[in-house]
Protein backbone atom coordinates (compact mmCIF):
# COMPACT_ATOMS: atom_id res chain seq x y z
CA UNK A 1 0.00 0.00 0.00
CA UNK A 2 1.23 3.52 -0.78
CA UNK A 3 2.02 5.88 1.91
CA UNK A 4 -1.01 7.59 3.48
CA UNK A 5 -1.50 11.29 2.48
CA UNK A 6 -4.17 11.56 5.12
CA UNK A 7 -4.40 9.05 8.61
CA UNK A 8 -7.65 9.27 10.86
CA UNK A 9 -7.03 7.83 14.16
CA UNK A 10 -9.69 7.56 16.65
CA UNK A 11 -11.89 10.26 15.33
CA UNK A 12 -14.62 10.83 17.29
CA UNK A 13 -16.73 14.02 16.71
CA UNK A 14 -19.98 15.76 18.32
CA UNK A 15 -22.06 17.93 16.63
CA UNK A 16 -24.23 19.57 19.36
CA UNK A 17 -25.69 16.66 21.74
CA UNK A 18 -25.02 13.99 18.81
CA UNK A 19 -22.08 12.12 18.83
CA UNK A 20 -21.39 11.30 14.93
CA UNK A 21 -18.23 10.57 14.57
CA UNK A 22 -17.28 7.48 17.08
CA UNK A 23 -13.49 7.00 16.21
CA UNK A 24 -12.43 6.68 12.77
CA UNK A 25 -9.72 5.00 11.58
CA UNK A 26 -8.68 5.74 8.02
CA UNK A 27 -6.07 5.89 5.75
CA UNK A 28 -6.14 7.61 2.06
CA UNK A 29 -3.05 6.40 0.28
CA UNK A 30 -1.16 8.66 -1.60
CA UNK A 31 -1.87 9.26 -5.34
CA UNK A 32 -4.96 6.95 -5.28
CA UNK A 33 -8.48 7.53 -5.26
CA UNK A 34 -10.51 6.35 -2.17
CA UNK A 35 -14.08 5.85 -1.90
CA UNK A 36 -15.83 6.65 1.76
CA UNK A 37 -18.75 4.60 1.03
CA UNK A 38 -22.07 3.96 3.41
CA UNK A 39 -25.63 4.33 4.06
CA UNK A 40 -27.14 7.75 4.59
CA UNK A 41 -26.19 9.04 7.96
CA UNK A 42 -23.46 7.51 9.15
CA UNK A 43 -20.79 9.81 9.35
CA UNK A 44 -19.42 10.47 5.66
CA UNK A 45 -19.48 13.97 5.42
CA UNK A 46 -18.63 14.44 9.25
CA UNK A 47 -15.53 12.65 8.60
CA UNK A 48 -14.37 14.98 5.21
CA UNK A 49 -15.28 18.12 7.34
CA UNK A 50 -13.62 16.75 10.36
CA UNK A 51 -10.65 16.94 7.99
CA UNK A 52 -10.73 19.95 6.76
CA UNK A 53 -11.78 21.66 10.16
CA UNK A 54 -15.42 22.51 9.67
CA UNK A 55 -16.59 20.58 12.22
CA UNK A 56 -13.79 19.80 15.11
CA UNK A 57 -13.03 16.70 16.27
CA UNK A 58 -12.42 16.61 20.00
CA UNK A 59 -10.64 13.09 20.10
CA UNK A 60 -7.79 10.95 17.98
CA UNK A 61 -5.79 12.82 15.77
CA UNK A 62 -5.77 13.34 11.95
CA UNK A 63 -2.43 13.64 10.19
CA UNK A 64 -2.02 15.48 6.65
CA UNK A 65 1.17 15.07 4.73
CA UNK A 66 2.77 14.34 8.11
CA UNK A 67 1.82 16.67 9.68
CA UNK A 68 -1.18 16.53 12.99
CA UNK A 69 -3.52 19.33 11.53
CA UNK A 70 -6.58 17.87 14.64
CA UNK A 71 -6.32 21.54 16.09
CA UNK A 72 -5.51 23.52 12.98
CA UNK A 73 -7.66 26.31 11.72
CA UNK A 74 -9.89 25.95 8.51
CA UNK A 75 -7.64 28.31 6.20
CA UNK A 76 -4.55 26.74 7.49
CA UNK A 77 -5.40 23.26 6.57
CA UNK A 78 -6.69 24.07 3.54
CA UNK A 79 -3.87 26.44 2.67
CA UNK A 80 -1.96 22.86 3.06
CA UNK A 81 -3.35 21.84 -0.09
CA UNK A 82 -6.47 20.57 0.47
CA UNK A 83 -9.75 21.09 -2.30
CA UNK A 84 -12.70 20.72 -0.30
CA UNK A 85 -15.95 20.48 -2.44
CA UNK A 86 -18.94 20.22 -0.12
CA UNK A 87 -22.32 18.26 -0.32
CA UNK A 88 -24.16 21.67 -0.72
CA UNK A 89 -21.79 22.71 -3.32
CA UNK A 90 -20.71 26.27 -1.33
CA UNK A 91 -21.17 28.43 -4.79
CA UNK A 92 -21.19 31.92 -4.31
CA UNK A 93 -24.46 32.81 -5.82
CA UNK A 94 -23.74 36.53 -6.39
CA UNK A 95 -20.31 35.79 -7.82
CA UNK A 96 -19.83 35.40 -11.77
CA UNK A 97 -17.91 32.10 -12.45
CA UNK A 98 -14.69 34.24 -13.20
CA UNK A 99 -15.34 35.47 -9.70
CA UNK A 100 -15.83 31.71 -8.17
CA UNK A 101 -12.70 30.78 -10.26
CA UNK A 102 -10.20 33.59 -8.95
CA UNK A 103 -11.32 33.26 -5.34
CA UNK A 104 -10.09 29.97 -5.78
CA UNK A 105 -7.00 30.61 -6.92
CA UNK A 106 -5.63 31.05 -3.43
CA UNK A 107 -2.40 31.44 -4.25
CA UNK A 108 -2.46 34.06 -7.03
CA UNK A 109 -3.67 34.89 -10.38
CA UNK A 110 -5.54 32.31 -11.95
CA UNK A 111 -3.15 30.05 -14.26
CA UNK A 112 -4.41 30.19 -17.80
CA UNK A 113 -3.24 26.98 -18.62
CA UNK A 114 -5.04 25.11 -15.91
CA UNK A 115 -7.80 27.15 -16.66
CA UNK A 116 -7.95 25.77 -20.55
CA UNK A 117 -7.88 22.33 -19.38
CA UNK A 118 -10.30 22.78 -17.40
CA UNK A 119 -12.76 24.44 -19.78
CA UNK A 120 -12.03 21.38 -22.01
CA UNK A 121 -13.37 19.25 -18.79
CA UNK A 122 -16.26 21.19 -18.56
CA UNK A 123 -17.49 23.81 -21.32
CA UNK A 124 -20.24 25.14 -19.75
CA UNK A 125 -17.93 27.18 -17.54
CA UNK A 126 -16.63 28.55 -20.18
CA UNK A 127 -19.74 29.32 -21.82
CA UNK A 128 -21.43 30.86 -18.78
CA UNK A 129 -17.65 32.59 -17.77
CA UNK A 130 -19.32 36.12 -17.28
CA UNK A 131 -22.62 34.89 -15.51
CA UNK A 132 -23.69 34.94 -12.22
CA UNK A 133 -23.28 31.47 -10.53
CA UNK A 134 -26.53 31.31 -8.92
CA UNK A 135 -28.08 31.28 -12.25
CA UNK A 136 -26.63 28.43 -13.32
CA UNK A 137 -28.59 24.99 -13.56
CA UNK A 138 -27.37 22.39 -10.75
CA UNK A 139 -25.29 20.16 -12.82
CA UNK A 140 -23.23 23.54 -13.89
CA UNK A 141 -23.10 24.50 -10.06
CA UNK A 142 -21.56 21.22 -9.30
CA UNK A 143 -19.13 21.91 -12.54
CA UNK A 144 -17.94 24.83 -11.09
CA UNK A 145 -17.66 23.79 -7.27
CA UNK A 146 -15.46 20.67 -8.73
CA UNK A 147 -13.29 23.01 -11.10
CA UNK A 148 -13.33 25.37 -8.21
CA UNK A 149 -11.21 22.90 -6.01
CA UNK A 150 -9.39 21.92 -8.98
CA UNK A 151 -7.76 25.14 -10.50
CA UNK A 152 -4.95 25.20 -8.54
CA UNK A 153 -3.26 22.18 -7.98
CA UNK A 154 -4.03 20.54 -4.18
CA UNK A 155 -2.47 17.25 -2.60
CA UNK A 156 -5.52 16.12 -1.94
CA UNK A 157 -9.10 16.55 -2.51
CA UNK A 158 -12.21 15.56 0.02
CA UNK A 159 -15.35 15.43 -2.52
CA UNK A 160 -18.57 14.98 -1.19
CA UNK A 161 -21.17 13.31 -3.29
CA UNK A 162 -20.54 15.11 -6.87
CA UNK A 163 -22.82 13.01 -9.08
CA UNK A 164 -26.02 13.36 -6.57
CA UNK A 165 -29.05 14.42 -8.13
CA UNK A 166 -27.09 15.08 -11.55
CA UNK A 167 -28.55 13.55 -14.81
CA UNK A 168 -26.25 11.02 -16.62
CA UNK A 169 -24.31 13.28 -18.95
CA UNK A 170 -23.18 15.55 -16.39
CA UNK A 171 -22.51 11.88 -14.53
CA UNK A 172 -20.12 11.31 -17.05
CA UNK A 173 -18.61 14.73 -17.03
CA UNK A 174 -17.40 14.61 -13.01
CA UNK A 175 -16.50 10.63 -13.41
CA UNK A 176 -13.98 11.85 -16.59
CA UNK A 177 -12.88 15.27 -14.77
CA UNK A 178 -12.02 12.76 -11.62
CA UNK A 179 -10.92 10.58 -13.37
CA UNK A 180 -7.96 13.40 -15.51
CA UNK A 181 -7.67 14.45 -11.73
CA UNK A 182 -6.61 10.80 -10.75
CA UNK A 183 -4.68 10.76 -13.84
CA UNK A 184 -2.79 13.52 -12.64
CA UNK A 185 -1.42 11.76 -9.74
CA UNK A 186 -3.87 13.22 -7.18
CA UNK A 187 -4.72 11.75 -3.47
CA UNK A 188 -8.81 11.92 -3.71
CA UNK A 189 -10.73 11.01 -0.97
CA UNK A 190 -14.82 10.30 -2.21
CA UNK A 191 -17.86 10.16 -1.30
CA UNK A 192 -19.89 8.76 -3.22
CA UNK A 193 -23.51 7.26 -3.08
CA UNK A 194 -23.67 5.55 -7.28
CA UNK A 195 -21.64 2.63 -6.87
CA UNK A 196 -20.99 2.67 -10.89
CA UNK A 197 -19.08 5.45 -10.41
CA UNK A 198 -17.40 4.26 -6.93
CA UNK A 199 -16.31 1.17 -8.65
CA UNK A 200 -15.29 2.95 -12.05
CA UNK A 201 -12.85 5.10 -9.99
CA UNK A 202 -11.97 4.12 -6.83
CA UNK A 203 -8.67 2.29 -5.88
CA UNK A 204 -9.39 1.80 -2.51
CA UNK A 205 -12.97 1.71 -0.41
CA UNK A 206 -13.80 2.11 3.24
CA UNK A 207 -17.50 1.63 4.00
CA UNK A 208 -18.82 3.49 7.24
CA UNK A 209 -21.08 2.25 10.12
CA UNK A 210 -22.66 4.09 12.81
CA UNK A 211 -19.53 6.29 12.74
CA UNK A 212 -17.07 3.67 12.38
CA UNK A 213 -15.16 2.32 9.58
CA UNK A 214 -16.35 -0.79 9.62
CA UNK A 215 -14.39 -2.58 6.26
CA UNK A 216 -11.43 -1.48 4.21
CA UNK A 217 -9.28 -2.53 1.50
CA UNK A 218 -9.28 -2.45 -2.24
CA UNK A 219 -12.30 -1.29 -4.16
CA UNK A 220 -11.69 -4.39 -6.84
CA UNK A 221 -12.59 -6.45 -3.71
CA UNK A 222 -15.22 -4.94 -2.67
CA UNK A 223 -17.08 -4.43 -6.20
CA UNK A 224 -16.68 -8.59 -7.17
CA UNK A 225 -17.80 -9.73 -3.60
CA UNK A 226 -21.66 -9.46 -3.38
CA UNK A 227 -21.67 -10.75 0.02
CA UNK A 228 -19.09 -8.69 1.44
CA UNK A 229 -21.30 -5.87 -0.08
CA UNK A 230 -24.57 -7.32 1.43
CA UNK A 231 -22.85 -7.80 4.81
CA UNK A 232 -21.13 -3.97 5.08
CA UNK A 233 -23.72 -2.05 3.33
CA UNK A 234 -27.36 -4.42 3.16
CA UNK A 235 -27.29 -3.97 -0.88
CA UNK A 236 -25.31 -5.02 -4.04
CA UNK A 237 -23.27 -2.95 -6.65
CA UNK A 238 -24.15 -5.00 -9.01
CA UNK A 239 -28.02 -4.40 -8.19
CA UNK A 240 -26.70 -0.65 -8.64
CA UNK B 1 -17.69 8.86 -23.13
CA UNK B 2 -20.53 11.72 -23.17
CA UNK B 3 -19.72 14.79 -22.71
CA UNK B 4 -21.57 17.35 -21.08
CA UNK B 5 -23.93 19.15 -22.69
CA UNK B 6 -22.06 22.52 -24.30
CA UNK B 7 -25.97 24.40 -25.61
CA UNK B 8 -26.85 27.72 -24.50
CA UNK B 9 -30.41 27.00 -22.85
CA UNK B 10 -33.37 27.95 -24.54
CA UNK B 11 -35.79 29.40 -21.62
CA UNK B 12 -38.93 31.55 -21.61
CA UNK B 13 -39.03 35.19 -22.13
CA UNK B 14 -39.00 35.81 -17.94
CA UNK B 15 -42.19 38.08 -17.26
CA UNK B 16 -42.01 42.19 -17.28
CA UNK B 17 -41.60 42.02 -12.97
CA UNK B 18 -39.34 39.64 -12.91
CA UNK B 19 -37.00 41.71 -15.44
CA UNK B 20 -37.90 44.57 -13.61
CA UNK B 21 -37.47 42.85 -9.83
CA UNK B 22 -33.41 43.48 -9.91
CA UNK B 23 -34.20 47.65 -10.83
CA UNK B 24 -36.82 47.52 -8.74
CA UNK B 25 -34.97 49.90 -5.54
CA UNK B 26 -33.87 52.33 -7.64
CA UNK B 27 -37.38 52.36 -9.48
CA UNK B 28 -38.61 53.16 -5.71
CA UNK B 29 -35.86 55.90 -5.71
CA UNK B 30 -36.94 57.30 -9.01
CA UNK B 31 -40.67 57.52 -7.76
CA UNK B 32 -39.79 58.83 -4.78
CA UNK B 33 -37.88 61.86 -6.50
CA UNK B 34 -40.93 61.97 -8.99
CA UNK B 35 -43.51 62.26 -6.25
CA UNK B 36 -41.68 64.84 -4.60
CA UNK B 37 -41.86 66.95 -7.66
CA UNK B 38 -45.49 66.24 -8.51
CA UNK B 39 -46.09 66.82 -4.55
CA UNK B 40 -44.14 69.67 -3.61
CA UNK B 41 -45.70 73.29 -5.26
CA UNK B 42 -42.11 74.51 -5.70
CA UNK B 43 -39.37 73.64 -8.15
CA UNK B 44 -37.19 75.43 -6.09
CA UNK B 45 -38.66 74.22 -2.83
CA UNK B 46 -37.98 70.78 -4.15
CA UNK B 47 -34.60 70.83 -5.46
CA UNK B 48 -33.54 72.12 -2.19
CA UNK B 49 -35.12 69.23 -0.22
CA UNK B 50 -33.77 67.10 -2.66
CA UNK B 51 -30.17 67.90 -2.11
CA UNK B 52 -30.95 67.75 1.48
CA UNK B 53 -32.40 64.51 1.03
CA UNK B 54 -29.67 63.38 -0.82
CA UNK B 55 -26.90 64.70 1.54
CA UNK B 56 -28.82 63.46 4.49
CA UNK B 57 -29.10 60.13 2.66
CA UNK B 58 -24.95 60.06 1.68
CA UNK B 59 -23.95 61.10 5.50
CA UNK B 60 -26.15 57.70 6.99
CA UNK B 61 -24.81 55.40 4.07
CA UNK B 62 -21.03 56.27 4.81
CA UNK B 63 -22.09 55.50 9.00
CA UNK B 64 -24.15 52.50 7.81
CA UNK B 65 -22.12 50.59 5.42
CA UNK B 66 -19.88 49.42 7.94
CA UNK B 67 -22.60 47.99 9.74
CA UNK B 68 -24.02 46.41 6.93
CA UNK B 69 -20.88 44.49 5.90
CA UNK B 70 -20.30 43.68 9.90
CA UNK B 71 -23.41 41.85 10.10
CA UNK B 72 -23.60 40.02 6.62
CA UNK B 73 -19.80 39.25 7.03
CA UNK B 74 -19.67 37.84 10.47
CA UNK B 75 -23.44 37.73 11.56
CA UNK B 76 -22.62 40.47 14.47
CA UNK B 77 -25.01 42.52 16.07
CA UNK B 78 -23.04 45.37 16.27
CA UNK B 79 -25.62 48.04 18.67
CA UNK B 80 -22.18 50.26 20.03
CA UNK B 81 -21.62 50.92 16.08
CA UNK B 82 -22.87 54.53 17.27
CA UNK B 83 -20.22 54.90 19.52
CA UNK B 84 -18.02 55.53 16.70
CA UNK B 85 -20.27 58.23 15.19
CA UNK B 86 -20.07 60.14 18.62
CA UNK B 87 -16.17 59.66 18.97
CA UNK B 88 -15.67 60.35 15.58
CA UNK B 89 -17.55 63.73 15.45
CA UNK B 90 -15.66 64.73 18.69
CA UNK B 91 -12.05 63.85 17.25
CA UNK B 92 -13.04 65.72 14.11
CA UNK B 93 -14.72 68.74 15.52
CA UNK B 94 -12.07 69.05 18.17
CA UNK B 95 -9.58 69.04 14.93
CA UNK B 96 -11.22 71.57 13.41
CA UNK B 97 -11.58 73.69 16.69
CA UNK B 98 -7.58 73.33 16.51
CA UNK B 99 -7.07 74.44 13.11
CA UNK B 100 -9.58 77.50 13.30
CA UNK B 101 -7.38 79.42 11.86
CA UNK B 102 -7.76 77.38 8.47
CA UNK B 103 -11.26 77.10 9.24
CA UNK B 104 -12.13 80.57 9.58
CA UNK B 105 -9.32 81.84 6.58
CA UNK B 106 -11.67 82.75 3.29
CA UNK B 107 -10.04 79.91 1.39
CA UNK B 108 -11.99 77.22 0.15
CA UNK B 109 -8.58 75.48 0.21
CA UNK B 110 -7.71 76.20 3.38
CA UNK B 111 -11.14 75.00 4.44
CA UNK B 112 -11.04 71.65 2.75
CA UNK B 113 -7.89 70.81 4.02
CA UNK B 114 -8.52 71.62 7.51
CA UNK B 115 -11.96 69.34 7.16
CA UNK B 116 -9.68 66.24 5.22
CA UNK B 117 -7.35 66.50 8.05
CA UNK B 118 -10.31 66.78 10.87
CA UNK B 119 -11.62 63.50 8.70
CA UNK B 120 -8.44 61.47 8.75
CA UNK B 121 -7.82 62.00 12.42
CA UNK B 122 -11.58 60.51 13.11
CA UNK B 123 -11.36 57.90 10.61
CA UNK B 124 -7.67 57.12 12.52
CA UNK B 125 -9.12 57.24 15.94
CA UNK B 126 -12.14 55.49 15.06
CA UNK B 127 -10.27 52.96 12.82
CA UNK B 128 -8.14 51.92 16.08
CA UNK B 129 -10.84 52.23 18.55
CA UNK B 130 -12.96 49.55 15.98
CA UNK B 131 -9.59 47.43 16.74
CA UNK B 132 -10.13 47.66 20.31
CA UNK B 133 -13.53 47.56 20.15
CA UNK B 134 -13.44 43.94 18.15
CA UNK B 135 -10.75 42.44 19.85
CA UNK B 136 -12.25 42.94 23.50
CA UNK B 137 -15.87 43.22 23.11
CA UNK B 138 -17.18 41.62 19.50
CA UNK B 139 -14.66 38.55 19.35
CA UNK B 140 -16.18 36.82 22.99
CA UNK B 141 -19.70 36.68 21.79
CA UNK B 142 -19.42 35.23 18.09
CA UNK B 143 -22.42 33.41 17.44
CA UNK B 144 -24.54 34.79 20.27
CA UNK B 145 -26.77 37.33 19.34
CA UNK B 146 -28.60 38.03 22.98
CA UNK B 147 -24.84 38.32 24.54
CA UNK B 148 -23.63 41.08 21.10
CA UNK B 149 -26.75 43.04 21.30
CA UNK B 150 -26.23 43.38 25.55
CA UNK B 151 -22.53 43.91 25.25
CA UNK B 152 -22.01 45.90 22.12
CA UNK B 153 -24.82 48.38 23.99
CA UNK B 154 -22.68 48.13 27.07
CA UNK B 155 -19.51 48.85 25.09
CA UNK B 156 -21.82 52.26 23.65
CA UNK B 157 -22.90 53.71 27.06
CA UNK B 158 -18.83 53.23 28.18
CA UNK B 159 -17.49 54.97 25.78
CA UNK B 160 -20.23 57.77 25.58
CA UNK B 161 -19.38 58.47 29.01
CA UNK B 162 -15.44 58.55 28.18
CA UNK B 163 -16.51 61.66 25.93
CA UNK B 164 -17.99 63.24 28.76
CA UNK B 165 -15.37 62.54 30.80
CA UNK B 166 -12.59 63.92 27.81
CA UNK B 167 -14.83 66.51 26.22
CA UNK B 168 -17.39 67.11 29.01
CA UNK B 169 -21.37 66.88 29.35
CA UNK B 170 -22.34 69.80 27.55
CA UNK B 171 -23.40 70.07 23.95
CA UNK B 172 -20.81 71.68 21.47
CA UNK B 173 -22.08 74.38 19.29
CA UNK B 174 -19.91 74.43 16.10
CA UNK B 175 -19.71 76.20 12.81
CA UNK B 176 -18.62 75.33 9.20
CA UNK B 177 -15.49 76.00 7.74
CA UNK B 178 -16.34 79.94 6.18
CA UNK B 179 -16.49 78.43 2.65
CA UNK B 180 -19.03 76.04 3.36
CA UNK B 181 -20.88 78.27 5.03
CA UNK B 182 -24.05 79.69 2.94
CA UNK B 183 -26.09 78.53 0.11
CA UNK B 184 -25.48 79.03 -3.75
CA UNK B 185 -28.76 79.42 -5.53
CA UNK B 186 -29.45 76.97 -8.91
CA UNK B 187 -32.05 77.38 -10.83
CA UNK B 188 -33.90 79.58 -7.95
CA UNK B 189 -33.31 77.10 -5.16
CA UNK B 190 -30.87 77.61 -2.37
CA UNK B 191 -28.63 75.02 -1.86
CA UNK B 192 -26.24 74.73 1.56
CA UNK B 193 -22.59 74.11 0.22
CA UNK B 194 -21.71 72.11 2.86
CA UNK B 195 -24.67 69.81 1.94
CA UNK B 196 -23.56 69.67 -1.87
CA UNK B 197 -20.02 68.69 -0.32
CA UNK B 198 -21.47 65.97 1.81
CA UNK B 199 -23.43 64.76 -1.02
CA UNK B 200 -19.66 64.62 -3.26
CA UNK B 201 -18.14 62.94 -0.57
CA UNK B 202 -20.37 59.86 0.00
CA UNK B 203 -20.95 59.32 -3.58
CA UNK B 204 -16.73 59.15 -3.66
CA UNK B 205 -17.04 56.84 -0.53
CA UNK B 206 -20.01 54.53 -2.28
CA UNK B 207 -18.00 54.07 -5.55
CA UNK B 208 -14.72 53.98 -3.77
CA UNK B 209 -16.27 50.63 -1.77
CA UNK B 210 -18.29 49.43 -4.75
CA UNK B 211 -15.03 49.43 -6.90
CA UNK B 212 -12.98 47.70 -4.01
CA UNK B 213 -16.05 44.94 -3.61
CA UNK B 214 -16.06 44.72 -7.43
CA UNK B 215 -12.90 44.90 -8.57
CA UNK B 216 -10.05 43.14 -6.01
CA UNK B 217 -9.30 40.03 -3.95
CA UNK B 218 -10.52 41.49 -0.77
CA UNK B 219 -13.87 42.90 -2.32
CA UNK B 220 -14.36 39.32 -3.56
CA UNK B 221 -13.51 37.74 -0.05
CA UNK B 222 -16.03 40.08 1.99
CA UNK B 223 -18.28 39.34 -1.10
CA UNK B 224 -18.19 35.69 -0.83
CA UNK B 225 -18.20 36.03 3.03
CA UNK B 226 -21.16 37.65 2.92
CA UNK B 227 -22.79 34.81 1.45
CA UNK B 228 -21.10 32.09 2.59
CA UNK B 229 -18.00 32.05 5.08
CA UNK B 230 -17.68 28.87 5.95
CA UNK B 231 -16.51 28.17 1.96
CA UNK B 232 -14.36 31.09 2.25
CA UNK B 233 -12.50 29.57 4.73
CA UNK B 234 -12.34 26.05 3.34
CA UNK B 235 -10.79 28.26 0.09
CA UNK B 236 -8.18 28.61 2.68
CA UNK B 237 -8.81 32.83 3.67
CA UNK B 238 -8.81 33.90 7.39
CA UNK B 239 -12.33 35.06 7.26
CA UNK B 240 -11.34 36.33 10.58
CA UNK B 241 -8.78 38.44 10.13
CA UNK B 242 -10.75 40.13 6.91
CA UNK B 243 -13.66 40.80 9.59
CA UNK B 244 -11.12 42.46 11.50
CA UNK B 245 -10.12 44.24 9.02
CA UNK B 246 -14.13 45.44 7.92
CA UNK B 247 -14.62 45.84 11.47
CA UNK B 248 -12.07 48.80 11.42
CA UNK B 249 -13.31 50.03 8.19
CA UNK B 250 -16.74 50.03 9.20
CA UNK B 251 -15.93 51.82 12.75
CA UNK B 252 -13.46 54.49 10.64
CA UNK B 253 -16.53 54.67 8.23
CA UNK B 254 -18.85 56.15 11.19
CA UNK B 255 -16.16 58.31 12.26
CA UNK B 256 -16.54 60.09 8.91
CA UNK B 257 -19.90 60.17 8.88
CA UNK B 258 -19.65 61.46 12.52
CA UNK B 259 -17.82 65.02 11.76
CA UNK B 260 -20.32 65.02 8.64
CA UNK B 261 -23.07 64.73 10.84
CA UNK B 262 -21.83 66.99 13.50
CA UNK B 263 -20.87 69.54 10.69
CA UNK B 264 -24.69 69.28 9.09
CA UNK B 265 -26.37 69.24 12.90
CA UNK B 266 -23.66 72.22 13.50
CA UNK B 267 -24.06 70.69 17.33
CA UNK B 268 -22.41 67.48 18.82
CA UNK B 269 -23.15 65.69 21.90
CA UNK B 270 -22.21 62.02 22.93
CA UNK B 271 -25.50 60.48 22.30
CA UNK B 272 -25.92 61.82 18.93
CA UNK B 273 -24.37 58.40 17.46
CA UNK B 274 -26.88 56.92 19.74
CA UNK B 275 -29.45 58.45 18.22
CA UNK B 276 -29.06 58.43 14.84
CA UNK B 277 -28.55 54.37 15.39
CA UNK B 278 -32.26 54.26 14.48
CA UNK B 279 -32.01 55.43 11.10
CA UNK B 280 -29.04 53.37 10.79
CA UNK B 281 -30.89 50.27 11.73
CA UNK B 282 -33.51 51.24 9.13
CA UNK B 283 -31.33 51.65 6.33
CA UNK B 284 -29.10 48.19 7.07
CA UNK B 285 -32.65 46.14 7.46
CA UNK B 286 -34.08 48.26 4.70
CA UNK B 287 -31.32 47.70 2.05
CA UNK B 288 -31.15 43.95 2.73
CA UNK B 289 -27.95 43.11 5.22
CA UNK B 290 -24.58 42.84 4.03
CA UNK B 291 -25.67 44.65 0.93
CA UNK B 292 -23.62 47.92 0.24
CA UNK B 293 -25.50 48.60 -3.06
CA UNK B 294 -28.85 48.13 -0.64
CA UNK B 295 -27.70 50.06 1.62
CA UNK B 296 -26.89 52.93 -0.38
CA UNK B 297 -30.40 53.21 -1.95
CA UNK B 298 -32.15 52.61 1.60
CA UNK B 299 -30.20 55.90 3.06
CA UNK B 300 -31.42 57.87 -0.17
CA UNK B 301 -34.73 56.27 0.40
CA UNK B 302 -35.00 57.18 4.34
CA UNK B 303 -32.97 61.03 3.68
CA UNK B 304 -35.48 62.04 0.81
CA UNK B 305 -38.37 60.82 2.55
CA UNK B 306 -37.55 62.65 5.60
CA UNK B 307 -36.95 65.58 3.94
CA UNK B 308 -40.24 65.62 1.71
CA UNK B 309 -42.52 64.73 4.42
CA UNK B 310 -41.41 66.83 6.95
CA UNK B 311 -42.15 69.93 4.47
CA UNK B 312 -45.20 68.20 3.73
CA UNK B 313 -46.77 67.09 6.80
CA UNK B 314 -44.39 67.71 9.22
CA UNK B 315 -46.23 65.45 11.99
CA UNK B 316 -45.85 62.76 9.67
CA UNK B 317 -42.24 62.73 9.55
CA UNK B 318 -41.57 60.95 12.57
CA UNK B 319 -43.24 57.59 11.46
CA UNK B 320 -42.29 58.40 8.12
CA UNK B 321 -39.13 56.06 8.20
CA UNK B 322 -40.77 53.28 10.38
CA UNK B 323 -43.29 53.21 7.35
CA UNK B 324 -41.10 53.17 5.24
CA UNK B 325 -39.48 49.95 6.88
CA UNK B 326 -42.92 48.33 7.02
CA UNK B 327 -43.40 48.88 3.51
CA UNK B 328 -40.57 47.53 1.96
CA UNK B 329 -40.38 44.50 4.69
CA UNK B 330 -43.68 43.60 3.16
CA UNK B 331 -42.35 43.29 -0.48
CA UNK B 332 -39.10 42.02 0.20
CA UNK B 333 -38.66 40.62 3.63
CA UNK B 334 -35.31 40.44 3.25
CA UNK B 335 -34.62 43.92 2.22
CA UNK B 336 -34.33 45.23 -0.97
CA UNK B 337 -30.85 43.75 -1.96
CA UNK B 338 -30.85 40.30 0.20
CA UNK B 339 -27.43 38.98 -0.09
CA UNK B 340 -27.29 37.08 3.58
CA UNK B 341 -28.72 33.96 2.31
CA UNK B 342 -26.49 31.34 3.21
CA UNK B 343 -26.46 31.66 7.11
Amino acid sequence: MADPILTLSGVKTNIAQYHILQGVDLDVPRGQVTMLLGRNGVGKTTTLRSVIGLWRAHEGTILFDGEDITRRPTPAIARMGIGFVPEDMGIFSDLTVEENMTLAAVSGPVDSARLDWLFSVFPPLKTFWKGYAGTLSGGQKQMLCIARAMIEERKLYLIDEPTKGLAPAIISTMARALRELKAQGASILLVEQNFAVARALGDGAAVMDDGRIIWAGAMRELATDKDLQERLMGLSLEAS
Amino acid sequence: MTSSPDHLPTMARSSLSDRLAPYGPILILVLLVVFGFLAIPSMSSWLTLTVSGLAMGMMIFIMASGLTLVFGLMDVINFGHGAFVSVGAFVGVSFLLLLQHMTGAPSLLLNLTALLVAIIGAMLATGIMGWAFERVIVKPVYGAHLKQILVTMGGLIVVEQLIIVLWGPEEIYITRPEALKGAITFAGAALEKYRLVAVGIGLVIFLLMRWILRHTKIGLIVRAGVENGEMVEALGYRLRLVFVGVFMAGSALAGLGGVLWGLYQEVITAHMGNEVMILIFIVVIIGGLGSVEGCFIGALLVGLLQNYVAFLEPKVALISNIGLMVAILMWRPMGMIPVVKAK
